[in-house]
């Protein structure tokens, strides 16, 4: 049987899966999966906020993983550590605030495991519309910056040559970033957004010779992941955000042995 | 055509670029004009792509003025290596930073002579390949400003010389202006209108004969430079006309 809240979870998941495929494809392509991850751990700072301002979770995480995207840009300029070491530092310092202020608002109770995994059930009809509002402008967005996001993906260079101003692209696309990961936090959880991000366009690259393919593919191999891992979770009551990234890597395993046979056919 | 009347489409005027206090290259000048190939030369790390970045305004903290007066700007990088795990065919590369019709997509291919390898894979491209697919890519929409930086690398012999041929014919044809970037001067003589050689900063320009004369120019490049431009101009001889210009067999 269906109940509505396993209804909800779905409309979410399908809209979630939506806007992951395209930008889990330029995340993989750019290399910001680490970045992306990094964005994601500050979520748990940004929905600390939430609960102490009482404001709207997304809108909040929204706010923080955007400022800790202008955080790591100035850092880079102060100093000289790899990209990756002040990642890593932005990635767990925030989650490390996150808990502590977390544990000054002790008289509120808070599902930390929802939080970090993914909670099926918190799923409301205003997250709904957020997902969905907030994923539609997304897609434009993305539509809107696609040409000269993928140039300058393709080469800095030739695309500030040709007059493409790839740095507003990747300035918007960072900010499309954190809202993916506003709008999807709470289905999927922070731990796992990454993967819903990663896994479905890595899957979509084994099996996809073009690019548009590859979007495609990725977008599909979401939808297919959202729809298996919430039925499933439902069947063998097993988390909601662990069992999609779970449908997700089974997908990828398939995607791997297509890709060998193509491989091999190549040879 | 009138020569004086040429529209200007990109000026440099004693330009130059610091990084962290290393000067790449210091108080450059020239100019391109529609229809006139401008080519720069220069050892490694003399700063000859450094220049061609800044005269398409990539660098935005140089020092002097760099004035582009055109908007459709082709452009071939010197290096460009693209991922794995971006999936593009020569086709997708084709439209990277234009709306094209199939048509002149076919035409541009066919002019660098790749037009079989349009459904290919870009990571399935030998070197050279590659290089002709930049070409094909940049001169697609038939650009005012064409920068190429080391066109040729990684091509035959025999398609080397096809490439510069083809090159002059682009500048006359879509009567483009071009900035060219090459090691060596002998190959491009023919093609070009003014040389400028550089070596951090400018060392000699004028003529591409004049500077192939200039005793800079010869201790630059030493010893072998002059002797294989003295075997050129052996030949250079055979195909210089009356009033000086220059003709190609």
């Amino acid at each position: 049987m269906l109940n509505d809240f396993f209804i909800r979870a779905l409309v979410a998941g399908i809209g979630i899966a939506l806007v992951t495929g395209p930008c889990g494809c330029f995340i993989i392509w750019r290399r910001f999966s680490f970045f992306a991850g990094t964005l994601a751990h500050s979520a748990l700072l940004g929905v600390t906020m939430a609960v102490f301002f009482e404001i709207n979770i997304a809108f909040a995480v929204f706010l923080i993983s955007t400022s800790l995207a202008i955080i790591l840009l100035q850092l880079q300029k102060k100093t000289k550590l790899p990209n990756d070491a002040l990642l890593g530092l932005l990635a767990h310092a925030s989650l490390a605030v996150g808990l502590v202020i977390l544990g000054f608002l002790s008289s509120i109770r808070f599902d930390i495991m929802g939080l970090l995994f993914g909670d099926i059930l918190a799923v409301n009809q205003i997250d709904l519309m957020f997902i969905w509002i907030g994923g539609a402008l997304i897609l434009v967005i993305l539509k809107i910056i696609w040409k000269p996001l993928f140039a300058s993906t393709v080469n800095y260079e030739l695309a500030e040559a040709e007059g493409m101003k790839p740095d507003r692209a990747n300035a918007i696309f960072t900010i499309l970033m954190a809202a993916i990961i506003a709008i999807s936090i709470k289905i999927v959880g922070l731990l796992l957004i990454t993967g819903m991000l990663i896994i479905p366009a890595a899957m979509a690259r084994n099996i996809s010779n073009n690019p548009q393919q590859m979007v495609f593919l990725s977008v599909v191999g979401g939808l297919l992941s959202v729809v298996i891992g919430l039925f499933s979770s439902l069947e063998f009551n097993t988390p909601s955000g662990p069992s999609i990234i779970t449908a997700a890597l089974i997908l990828f395993c398939f995607s791997l042995i297509k890709f060998k046979k193509y491989s091999e056919l190549k040879k | 055509m009138n020569k004086n009347n040429k529209k200007t489409l990109v000026k440099v005027e004693k330009a130059g670029l610091k990084i962290n206090g290393k000067s790449l290259v210091d108080g450059v000048s020239f100019e391109v004009r529609q229809g006139e190939i401008v080519t720069l030369i220069g050892p490694n790390g003399s700063g000859k792509s450094t220049t061609a970045k800044i005269a398409l305004g990539i660098h935005n903290n140089i020092e002097g003025v760099a004035k582009k007066f055109t908007d459709k700007i082709g452009y071939v990088p010197q290096k460009i290596s693209i991922d794995w795990t971006l999936p593009i065919r020569v086709i997708d590369f084709m439209f990277l930073t234009n709306d094209l019709k199939n048509e002149q997509i076919n035409v541009a291919l066919n002019l660098t002579g790749v037009e079989h390898l349009k459904q290919k894979n870009v990571s399935d491209l030998s070197g050279g390949e590659f290089q002709r697919v930049l070409i094909a890519r940049a001169i697609a929409k038939k650009p005012e400003f064409l920068v190429l930086d080391e066109p040729v690398q990684g091509v035959d012999f025999k398609g080397e010389i096809a490439i510069y041929e083809l090159i002059k014919k682009i500048s006359e044809e879509f009567n483009c202006g071009i900035l060219l970037i090459s090691h060596d001067l002998h190959m491009v003589m023919s093609a070009t209108d003014y040389v400028i050689c550089l070596n951090g900063h400018v060392c000699c320009s004028g003529k591409p004969h004049v500077v192939a004369q200039d005793n800079r120019y010869k201790e630059l490049f030493g010893d072998r430079a002059s002797k294989v431009l003295t075997l050129y101009e052996h030949k250079h001889d055979h195909t210089h006309s009356q009033d000086g210009t220059i003709n190609r067999k």
